[in-house]
Order: structure tokens, then sequence, then C-alpha cells
């Protein structure tokens, strides 16, 4: 029996009249790559936000590695072990690429103002290991060479990749990724899931939103998928797949 | 700016060094040249205040992108601050050890109260952004000034609007500023001593912010200003950042409002009016946010830009017209308000901009080249 990273129950999350989220439930195992899909406006971003604590659930229980995360700030959770990308990306624009890396470390690492001002042996072996771990996971995913370029300046497949390598520089357990190859040609989504699947090799688990179902299936250990707000299904890629309740929620009842 | 004198450490510290060379004997040089030089020197310690003013509110608004209006009540606290506890306003009330306390003392006390009022500010405020966040700092700065004002009644704290004179000047050990100090052969006027005090603290704040700028919270600070969501979900801490951002900037402005009231010897409210606060808001601005040493171009021009011009102006009017046409001071706002327009239309990023606000208010040909590949790309794949 695989050991459980997160589990989430019974989670409902309300804006107004819409129950964007209707008694969710799931758990991840360490070291899968965890698959979320569904119809657009299905709630799977909305999940994806509760999940990183960016929307604080009205109702549920959420743990993580054995820490209770219901309705804690983000930067908790951040701490506690997840990371994320965004769907349309939100890099630090301005900033670069390495710059963009270095603020992912901002959790783990601690200079305050006063190590900043005095700047003794301590805060300088941080700073240049902050330096260091950037530069590594800038190799890491592939875009060393853009270092020194402003986020804005990469092109649309290195924005999204950077995107990762910042979210990796939390030093993260899971990292969830909400469609990470949107506007992706072939060749870069086939990168992307060889850069993913080193991911999970070196003991990142990996949740997983995505449209691209054939990516999905070739990639995901288990799937999820969401309609309206509920959970109709979730299992391996095949059963999923051939479930009559997804076949229905994606394509809607053949006529009798 | 590219200076390509400046390319070795080498080149770099030699300029260094002689730019603080030409700072240390500013004053005598001034003193040789002009007849009026105290009140030159005047103007250039007020600079120097203004400078301290704007990378504190660089902080805030450069670093942290939180849009303050009413950054000048920092200043005030400072300011009234050192004042009551250094002039015989309270001396009735106060108990004697309270009255004229060491003044680096008074200058951390006068700091950690500006520090107070800026939590206090930033607190309501966190959630807002932009031109909301504007409006209410903009109150803020209003309401401390009437404060200043009011609190005459029913306990006169602040003297209301005739203010707090007799501010005892800055003593150290057995030293005053109040009259010339004769050392090493020269004569030291107290506008040449307050001249290198500033400039001690203005070297000071210059200091930290730069340690700041490439910090682990100078950072986060961009992080904030460049992607709040983003920011609060790689774990920064954002509340606290932001709040530390205020506190910081506001210390600043209490440190330079207590020397400001050694230096001046009085404190109203009549100085720290909104216009003040749009003031460094200007330098900081025109010199060109998030940059350390724009900012302090920014303060310097909008300081000192004005003084010269009223020197040239009156002698200008009579030479030309044979009387005078237009006041200086109403000169002063035209030119200030055309110099603003013309910066914002040919240089939005200001004069000596960093390297990322040139990056967002330019993006080079290459970014909308790639743009348009792109969108060639996009549709080639769709197509």
């Amino acid at each position: 029996m695989a050991e459980v990273l997160l589990s989430i129950e019974g989670i409902h999350k309300r804006f107004g009249g819409l129950h964007a989220l209707n008694d969710v439930g799931l758990t991840i195992n360490k070291g899968e790559i965890y698959g979320l899909i569904g119809p657009n406006g299905a709630g799977k971003t909305t999940l994806f936000n509760v999940l990183t604590g960016l929307y604080q659930p009205d109702e549920g229980r959420f743990s993580f590695n054995g820490r209770n995360l219901f309705r804690q700030k983000p930067y908790v959770v951040v701490e506690s072990g997840i990371a994320r990308t965004f769907q349309n990306i939100r890099l630090f624009a301005n900033m670069t690429a390495r710059e963009n890396v270095m603020v992912g470390q901002h959790v783990r690492t601690h200079a305050g103002v006063f190590g900043a001002v005095f700047r003794g042996p301590r805060t300088r072996k941080e700073e240049a290991a902050i330096h260091a771990r950037a530069d590594e996971l800038l190799r890491y995913v592939g875009i060393e060479r853009h270092a020194d370029e402003v986020a804005r300046n990469l092109s649309y497949g290195d924005q999204r990749r950077l995107e990762i390598a910042r979210a990796l520089g939390t030093n993260p357990k899971l990292l969830a990724l909400d469609e990470p190859a949107a506007g992706m040609n072939p060749k870069e989504t086939a990168a992307l899931k060889t850069l993913m699947e080193k991911i999970r090799a070196d003991g990142v688990t990996i949740l997983l939103i995505e449209h691209d179902v054939k990516l999905m299936m070739g990639l995901c250990d288990r799937i999820a998928v969401l309609d309206y707000g509920k959970k109709i299904a979730e299992g391996n890629p095949e059963a999923v797949k051939n479930d009559p309740r997804v076949i229905e929620a994606y394509l809607g009842v053949a006529p009798e | 700016m590219h200076f390509a004198f400046l390319k070795t450490p080498r080149q770099r510290q030699i300029a260094l060094f002689i730019f603080a060379a030409v700072l240390l004997v500013l004053p005598w040089g001034l003193g040789a040249t002009f007849s009026s030089a105290n009140s030159w020197i005047r103007v250039i310690d007020f600079a120097l205040l203004y400078i301290m003013l704007a990378l504190g509110l660089n902080i805030v608004v450069g670093f942290a992108g939180l849009l303050d209006l009413g950054y000048i009540a920092f200043y005030a606290v400072g300011a009234y601050m050192y004042a009551i506890f250094n002039s015989p306003q309270l001396q009735a009330v106060m108990p004697t050890w309270l009255q004229h306390p060491p003044f680096l003392i008074m200058i951390v006390i006068c700091g950690l109260a500006a520090c107070v009022f800026g939590i206090l500010l930033g607190t309501p405020t966190l959630k807002l952004r932009g031109d909301y966040l504007a409006i209410v700092t903009l109150g803020f700065g209003e309401i401390i000034r009437i404060f200043m004002n009011n609190l005459d009644r029913p306990i006169n704290i602040t003297n209301g609007p005739q203010g707090i004179d007799n501010v005892a000047p800055v003593h150290f050990f057995n030293y005053t500023f109040a009259k010339p100090i004769d050392f090493l052969g020269l004569r030291f006027e107290p506008v040449y001593l307050y001249y290198y005090l500033i400039l001690a603290f203005c070297c000071l704040i210059i200091f930290v912010t730069s340690r700041l700028q490439y910090s682990r919270i100078g950072r986060a600070w961009v992080a904030i200003r460049e992607d709040e969501i983003a920011a609060n979900a790689m774990g920064i801490n954002t509340r606290n950042v932001k709040l530390l951002a205020f506190a910081m900037g506001a210390s600043f402005g209490g440190v330079s409002g207590a020397l400001f009231a050694s230096f001046q010897g009085f404190v109203s409210p009549e100085s720290f009016v909104l216009m003040e606060s749009i003031m460094v808001l200007c330098m900081v601005v025109l010199g060109g946010m998030g940059n350390i040493a724009g900012v302090i171009l920014g303060a310097i021009l909008v300081s000192v830009v004005p003084e010269i011009l009223r020197d040239v102006i009156n002698p200008l009017q009579q030479g030309l017209f044979g009387r005078k046409i237009i006041d200086p001071e109403n000169l002063r706002m035209l030119l200030f308000g055309l110099a603003m327009i013309i910066i914002m239309l040919v240089r939005p990023e200001g004069l000596w901009p960093s390297r990322r606000r040139r990056a967002e208010l330019h993006p080079s040909a290459t970014i909308s080249e790639q743009e348009n590949a792109g969108l060639q790309d996009a549709e080639r794949t769709h197509g």
C-alpha cells in the first residue's frame, strides 16, 4: 500500500449561489502523478486554489504529509511542501529568470532585514546558496542560457519551464501544475512530459490539470474526473477513459 | 544612463572616492564661491533631507509598488517626536530624565515612532492596491497633519497651528550645534555641522537601502510589486513583507523628520502638507522609481533647481523687462508641472531608471518580434 501524501475529504466551496466544489474528496500517494480532468468550469482550478491555500474551503478536511492544512494561509501551505504553477503564466515579468527562481526559495531561507543590512557570513553563505540553487534549477528545466534574461522576454514554452523551476525552488513534496501544456506544440509537449517524468523520478509527487488527454493517459498513474464541482470518477487512466459517466460528462448522453 | 568610464571595479572605486572628497569639501567650496554661502548650504542640507525622504518612499513605492500619498506624515511624526522631547513645550509636565535625551537615542525613538505609525497605516490597507491605497494613504497623511494642528486642546501637546519652537539644536557629548565649533583650525558654522550630520545619516540610509535592494527581503518586495498572487503562491508572507516595507519606509521618514526638527529649530503643521508628500513622490518618479541613484538625482533636482531658479529668475526679469513680471514662486510650480508632463511623455521610467523599469516601459524590439513570431506559430498550428 502506497503512502498517502495528501488527502482531502468532503471539501465544499461556494461562490455566492455557485457550488463550485461539492463534497470533493481524494487522496494522492507519494511518488505518483495524479491527473485531474473535467470539462470547462468543472471546478478543477477552484480545487487547485483550495489545495494551494489561495481559496479557503467552506467545509471539509485537508491534510498533507500528516499536517492539517484546512483553511491555512498560502505561505503555510507552501512551507509544508505544496508548490504550484498557474494556468495563465504568472511570472514576475520584469525580474530575470534567475531572480524568479531565487524568489521561489524565499520560504526555505531566513535572512531578514538585519541579515540583509549587515550581510554577515551566514547571510552571505545563504545568498550564495540561493544563487547556486537557482542556477541549478534553471539547468534542471533546461533554460540556463536565459538566466539573466528578464522573464517577459522568454519564449512561451520557456516561461512555462521557468514557472516550474520557480515552483521547484520552494523545495516541494507535491508539485501542482495547472495546464502546463496549454498552448504548446507537440514537440514542446513531449519535452514537458520528459521533464515531468524526471521530476517524479527525483521524488516529487505531481498533481496535474490538463486538457491534453493523450498526454494525461500516457503520464498519469491515477486520474480523477470532476464535473459540476463533483468527483464523478477516479482510477487508472484506462478505467477512467471507459467510465460511462465520464463519457457522458464530456460528450453528453446518446439519444435512446 | 551608461558610464563607459565606470566599467571596472577599480575605476568605480576611484570615482566614488572623488565623489566622497567633493562632498566633504562642498560647504567650504560654496563658502569660497558665494557671498550668501550659508543659505546655499542650507539648501543643500534640505536636499539631503529630501534624499532621505525619497529613499524611504522609494522602498514603499519603488520596491514594493504600494502607492503612498501620505508619506510626509512619517516625517511629521519624527519631527514632532523630536520637538516634544527637546523643547520647553512639555517641560512643565515631563519628568526631567525624559527631557533632552541623548541625540542618537532620540533618533532611534523617532525612527521607531514613525515605524509604529507605518504599521498603523499598513495594517488596515493590506488588501488595497493602486488608486485605492493612494486615497487611503492620502487621507492618513491629512489626518496626521490635522491632529498636529488640533492637539493643543484639551491638553496642549503640539501647540496647534503655532507649532513648537525653541527646539534645542543637536548636542553630542559636550558639543552643541548651536554655535560654531573650532576644530583643526577650521571654523564649523552650525549649517556646516548640520551638513555633515545629515550627510552621515543620508549615507547610512543609502547604504541600508542598497543592501536591502539585493537581498531576500528586497526580492520579496519586488515580487509583490510584480504579481501579488504569484508572490503569495510562492510562499511569501505578503502581509508581513508589505508591513515591513511600510515600516522601513516610515522609519526613514521619521529619522529625517527628527533631523529636520533639530536643524530648523521649529516645527509646525504647515511643513507637512499634502504638497510635500507629492513633492517627495515626484522626486521618486522623476528620478526613476526603484533605482537608488535615480531617486537621489530626482531629490536633488526637485529640491535644488527651484532655489537656483529663484536666484536666476529675478535678475533675468529685471534685465529683460526692467521689472518683475512673475513671482518666482509661481513660476516654480509652472516649470515644475511642465517638467513632470514632459518626463511622463518622453521618459515615463524616469531620468535614471532601474533596468527593470526600463524593460517594463520600453519593451525591446526583439520582444515584439518574438511576440509576432509567436502569433504566426499559433496561426500555423491552428490553421
